[in-house]
C-alpha cells in the first residue's frame, strides 16, 4: 500500500527518445498488429509533413518539389517503410516528424550547401537580381540572408519565451504523496505554507493572466503573405539558385558535404551519429536549431536522421569505391 | 569505451585522418536531463536576474514557481531553498510597490517556522524592518517574544543573536525611558509631578541598563548602545562607571578601531569639565585616525590658544592636515583657522620653520589643488569671505605674485572692499617672509 510522497511520478522532463522507445516496446508487448498503412495522402507521410514544416519554417513552397524528389530517391515514402509493425525488430522504426525535418535539411544542403560561405554568395546574387528586377513576375527571388534574419529574430524571441515557461514550470501534483505516516503532518503543513506563499507572491506578480486556452493549431510559428513587411517567404522563387539543364531544373550548387562518412553501430553507440555544434558550419547548426525548436527535441536527433538520409541518398557513391572524398560531386 | 573497442574491429580498410576523434565514441545522453532540482535552479537564476534588474513583478512571478522547492527541502544546507526564499522574499516585499507591512508580517511569521536554526536571525531582521517602518511597539513585542524563546541546544548555539535581541530590546527600553524623562521635565517646568511616570521611568532604566551593559562587554561596534548606556548612567549620576565604559570602548585593543569611540569620550570629558590635557590627548588620537574629522577645527582652535609651543605647532599640523581633504576645500571656518595662525606666525616672525615644514610636503600639489586661477574666479564669485582667507594663505605661502592672490586682491580692490585692501597691504609687507621660506 503506497502512501503518497512528493517524489512525483515523473522525476524529470521526459526525453522524446525515451518516450518513443517505451512506446515501441509497449506496442510489441501488447502484441499489436500492423498499424494502418501510411500512404501518400496520410498526414504522417513525409510529403505532407514536409509541406507543413516548410510552411512553419517560412521557406518557399517551391522547395516542396525538392523534398518530394529526395523522398522518392531514398525510398522513405514507401508504405512498408513508413507503417509501424510492432514486434518486427529488424526494421528501424520511423519518427515521422524527425524524418520530414531531416529531409528539409538535406534539401537545404543540396541547394545552398550551408558551408558558411556559399549560401551567402547565392544570397547576394539573388539580392542583386531582386534589386534590378523589382516588378518581376513570379515573386521575388528567395534570399537566404533575409530569411535568416527574420527567422533568427523570431527564433530568439520564441526560444526565450519557451525557456521562461520551462523555468516557471510547476511540478506539483494535486494530492501530496508520502511514503510514511510519520512525515504526513510535516508534509501537509509544508504544503500549506507553500500554498500560502505562492498565493502571496502570485498576487505580486503583476496582472493575472487569464487562463490561456491552448491554441488548437499545431503550428508554433505562422507567417502570412498579407504582411507587407516582406517577412513571409512562402511565395518566393528559387530561380536565383537553379539553372536549367536539359529541360530540368538543377541546383547551381555543385557540391555537397556529408555530415558523417560512416554511420555508427546503433547497438554500441545507441545512435547512428553523434552531434557537436562546434564541429559543423554555423548555418547548418542554425537550421538544426530551428527544427529542434519546432519539434521540441535535441538537434542531435535531427542530425542523426540527416546522416541516415544522406547515406541512403549517396548510397551508390559511398559504398561503390573503397577510396572516396568527403566532398562529392553530384 | 565499448564503442572504442568495437570501432577497432569494424574499422574500414582506409582510415580517414580528418574525422574528429569523438565521432567514434558514444555521447552520454544525460546532459540534457531536466530534473526537479535542475529545473528549480534554472528558475532561481531567473529570479536573481530579475532582482538585479529591479523587476519586482517578474521576480515575484518566478519566485512563485521556485517556492515549490520548499516541499522537497528538509535539509539544513546553508544556502538551501529555505534560506533563498527568506532572503529573496524579504527583498521583494521591501521593494515591491504593492506590498505592505501586514503582508510582510505574515511572510516573516512563516519564515520563522521554516528553519529552527535561523529562528532568532529572522526575528531580529523582522524587528529591524518594523523599526524602519516606525512600528516601534510591534518591534518591541517581537523582540520580547524572541527573548523568551527556548529550544534546547539551539538556544546556546544562537547565543550571539540572543544577545543582539536583548541589546535592541534594551535600546527600545532606553527610548521609552528617554521619552518619559522628557515628559517629567515638562511637568517639572510646570511645577507638576507624576509618580507613576517616574516609577515607569525607573523600571525602564533597570531593564535597559542590564541589557546594554551585557552587549557592550563583547568586542564590537556598539555606538548606539554605548551612547544610550552612557546617557542613562550620567542621568543617575554614575559618572565613574560612564567614564570607565567610554575609556574601555575607546582604548581596549580587543575592540575594533572606531573613531566614534574617541568622539564620545571627548564629548564626555568636555561635558564634565576635564582638564585641557585630557581633552587634547583624546583629540590627538582622533587626529591620527581621522585627520579630516570635523572636531579638528575645535582641536585647532584649542591648540592655537595654548601657551605651550608644542601644542601650537601641533595645531598648525592639524589644520594643514584637515585642508588636505577635498571635503574641506570650500570651508571658510577651516581656512580662517589656518589664515589666523599663519598670520600670527608671520607677524611674530618666530617659528617660520613650522610653516616651512608643513609646506614642504604640500608645495607640489596644493597650488593646483587650492590656488588655481579657476578656483580663484569661482571662490570670488561664490564666497568672498572664503576667497579672502584663502588669498591670505596663498599670498604668504606662494608670494604676492601667485595667480590666486593676484586675481582675488585685484578683484577685491576693484570692488573697493576694505578688507581686501588691508589684505594686499599685509601680504606686500610680509613678502620677505615668503622669500625666506621658499629659499633653497
Amino acid at each position: 500500500k503506497m502512501h503518497n510522497t512528493l517524489n512525483s511520478v515523473f522525476q524529470s522532463w521526459p526525453v522524446y527518445e525515451e518516450v518513443y522507445n517505451k512506446m515501441v516496446e509497449l506496442a510489441a508487448f501488447l502484441d499489436l498488429p500492423r498499424f494502418p498503412d501510411i500512404t501518400n495522402n496520410c498526414f504522417l507521410h513525409p510529403n505532407v509533413l514536409c509541406m507543413k514544416y516548410l510552411m512553419e519554417a517560412n521557406l518557399p513552397d517551391e522547395l516542396h518539389n525538392w523534398t518530394c524528389r529526395v523522398v522518392k530517391k531514398t525510398s522513405v515514402g514507401e508504405v512498408d517503410f513508413l507503417t509501424l509493425m510492432p514486434g518486427n525488430k529488424s526494421t528501424r522504426k520511423v519518427k515521422y516528424d524527425v524524418l520530414a525535418a531531416a529531409v528539409i535539411v538535406v534539401v537545404l544542403k543540396l541547394l545552398f550547401l550551408l558551408d558558411d560561405h556559399y549560401e551567402w554568395l547565392l544570397s547576394d546574387f539573388s539580392a542583386e537580381r531582386n534589386k534590378n528586377n523589382k516588378e518581376g513576375e513570379g515573386g521575388p527571388y528567395f534570399e537566404f540572408k533575409k530569411w535568416y534574419e527574420v527567422i533568427k529574430c523570431t527564433l530568439d524571441v520564441e526560444q526565450k519565451k519557451l525557456d521562461e515557461e520551462k523555468a516557471k514550470f510547476l511540478w506539483r501534483c494535486e494530492k501530496p504523496l508520502f511514503y510514511s505516516i510519520k512525515k504526513k503532518s510535516k508534509l501537509l503543513r509544508r504544503r500549506q505554507m507553500v500554498e500560502n506563499l505562492q498565493n502571496q507572491f502570485g498576487k505580486l506578480s503583476g496582472s493575472v493572466r487569464p487562463d490561456e486556452r491552448p491554441n488548437p493549431s499545431s503550428f508554433q510559428l505562422s507567417w502570412s503573405e498579407e504582411n507587407t513587411d516582406g517577412s513571409c517567404f512562402h511565395g518566393h522563387s528559387l530561380k536565383g539558385i537553379l539553372q536549367e539543364r536539359r529541360g530540368l531544373f538543377a541546383a547551381i550548387n555543385p557540391d555537397y558535404w556529408l555530415c558523417t562518412v560512416k554511420l555508427c553501430n546503433e547497438k554500441l553507440c545507441h545512435r547512428l551519429a553523434h552531434y557537436r555544434g562546434v564541429d559543423f558550419p554555423q548555418s547548418y547548426h542554425f537550421v538544426l536549431r530551428l527544427f529542434s525548436f519546432l519539434l521540441r527535441i535535441q538537434p542531435s536527433s535531427i542530425h542523426e536522421e540527416v546522416c541516415v538520409i544522406e547515406h541512403k541518398l549517396f548510397n551508390k557513391k559511398l559504398y561503390r569505391k573503397p577510396k572516396y572524398k568527403t566532398r562529392l560531386r553530384k | 569505451m565499448e564503442g572504442l573497442r568495437a570501432g577497432r574491429a569494424l574499422q574500414p580498410a582506409l582510415h580517414l585522418p580528418f574525422l574528429p576523434r569523438h565521432f567514434y565514441r558514444a555521447v552520454s545522453s544525460n546532459e540534457h536531463r531536466l530534473n526537479f532540482w535542475k529545473s528549480k535552479e534554472l528558475c532561481l537564476s531567473y529570479v536573481q536576474d530579475a532582482l538585479l534588474q529591479k523587476q519586482w513583478k517578474r521576480a515575484a512571478e518566478f519566485l512563485t514557481s521556485y517556492i515549490e522547492a520548499l516541499e522537497k527541502d528538509f535539509s539544513t544546507v546553508f544556502m538551501g531553498p529555505s534560506e533563498m526564499i527568506w532572503r529573496i522574499g524579504t527583498e521583494i516585499l521591501c521593494s515591491h510597490s504593492r506590498s505592505n507591512v501586514r503582508e510582510f508580517n505574515t511572510f516573516m511569521e512563516q519564515m520563522k517556522t521554516l528553519g529552527i536554526k535561523r529562528y532568532l536571525k529572522v526575528c531580529l531582521e523582522h524587528a529591524f524592518h518594523l523599526l524602519c517602518n516606525g512600528l516601534i511597539d510591534e518591534a518591541y513585542q517581537n523582540l520580547s517574544l524572541a527573548e523568551s524563546w527556548r529550544f534546547g541546544e539551539q538556544t546556546l548555539l544562537q547565543d550571539k543573536e540572543m544577545k543582539l535581541i536583548q541589546a535592541y530590546r534594551g535600546l527600545l527600553d532606553y527610548y521609552s525611558w528617554s521619552h518619559q524623562k522628557n515628559i517629567l521635565l515638562e511637568y517639572g517646568k510646570d511645577g507638576l509631578e507624576d509618580l507613576s511616570v517616574e516609577q515607569e521611568m525607573h523600571a525602564c532604566f533597570r531593564k535597559a541598563a542590564g541589557n546594554l551593559k551585557e552587549i557592550i562587554k563583547i568586542p564590537g561596534v556598539w555606538d548606539l548602545f554605548v551612547k544610550a548606556y552612557v546617557d542613562l548612567l550620567e542621568f543617575y549620576g554614575d559618572h565613574q562607571e560612564a567614564r570607565e565604559v567610554l575609556t574601555d570602548y575607546a582604548y581596549n585593543s580587543k575592540f575594533p578601531a572606531n573613531p566614534n569611540a574617541h568622539v564620545y569620550f571627548y564629548q564626555f570629558l568636555k561635558r564634565h569639565g576635564a582638564p585641557k590635557k585630557s581633552l587634547i590627548s583624546a583629540l590627538k588620537i582622533l587626529h591620527d585616525i581621522v585627520p579630516s574629522h570635523e572636531l579638528m577645527i575645535d582641536f585647532n582652535t584649542m591648540l592655537q590658544k595654548s601657551k605651550k609651543r608644542k601644542r601650537r605647532r601641533l595645531g598648525l599640523e592639524v589644520i594643514f592636515a584637515v585642508l588636505d581633504y577635498s571635503g574641506w576645500k570650500e570651508n571658510v571656518k577651516a581656512w580662517s583657522c589656518l589664515a589666523r595662525q599663519v598670520k600670527q606666525i608671520v607677524i611674530s616672525e618666530k617659528h617660520l620653520d613650522w610653516i616651512q615644514q608643513q609646506w614642504n610636503s604640500r608645495k607640489d600639489w596644493w597650488p593646483a589643488f587650492h590656488f588655481s586661477r579657476y578656483l580663484a574666479k569661482r571662490n570670488w564669485q561664490e564666497d568672498k569671505s572664503l576667497s579672502h582667507e584663502k588669498a591670505l594663505v596663498a599670498g604668504i605661502l606662494l608670494g604676492k605674485d601667485c595667480k590666486y592672490f593676484k586675481y582675488v586682491s585685484h578683484q577685491g580692490c576693484k570692488a573697493r572692499v576694505k578688507r581686501f585692501r588691508t589684505l594686499k597691504k599685509f601680504v606686500n609687507k610680509h613678502s620677505p617672509a615668503y622669500l625666506r621660506m621658499s629659499g633653497p
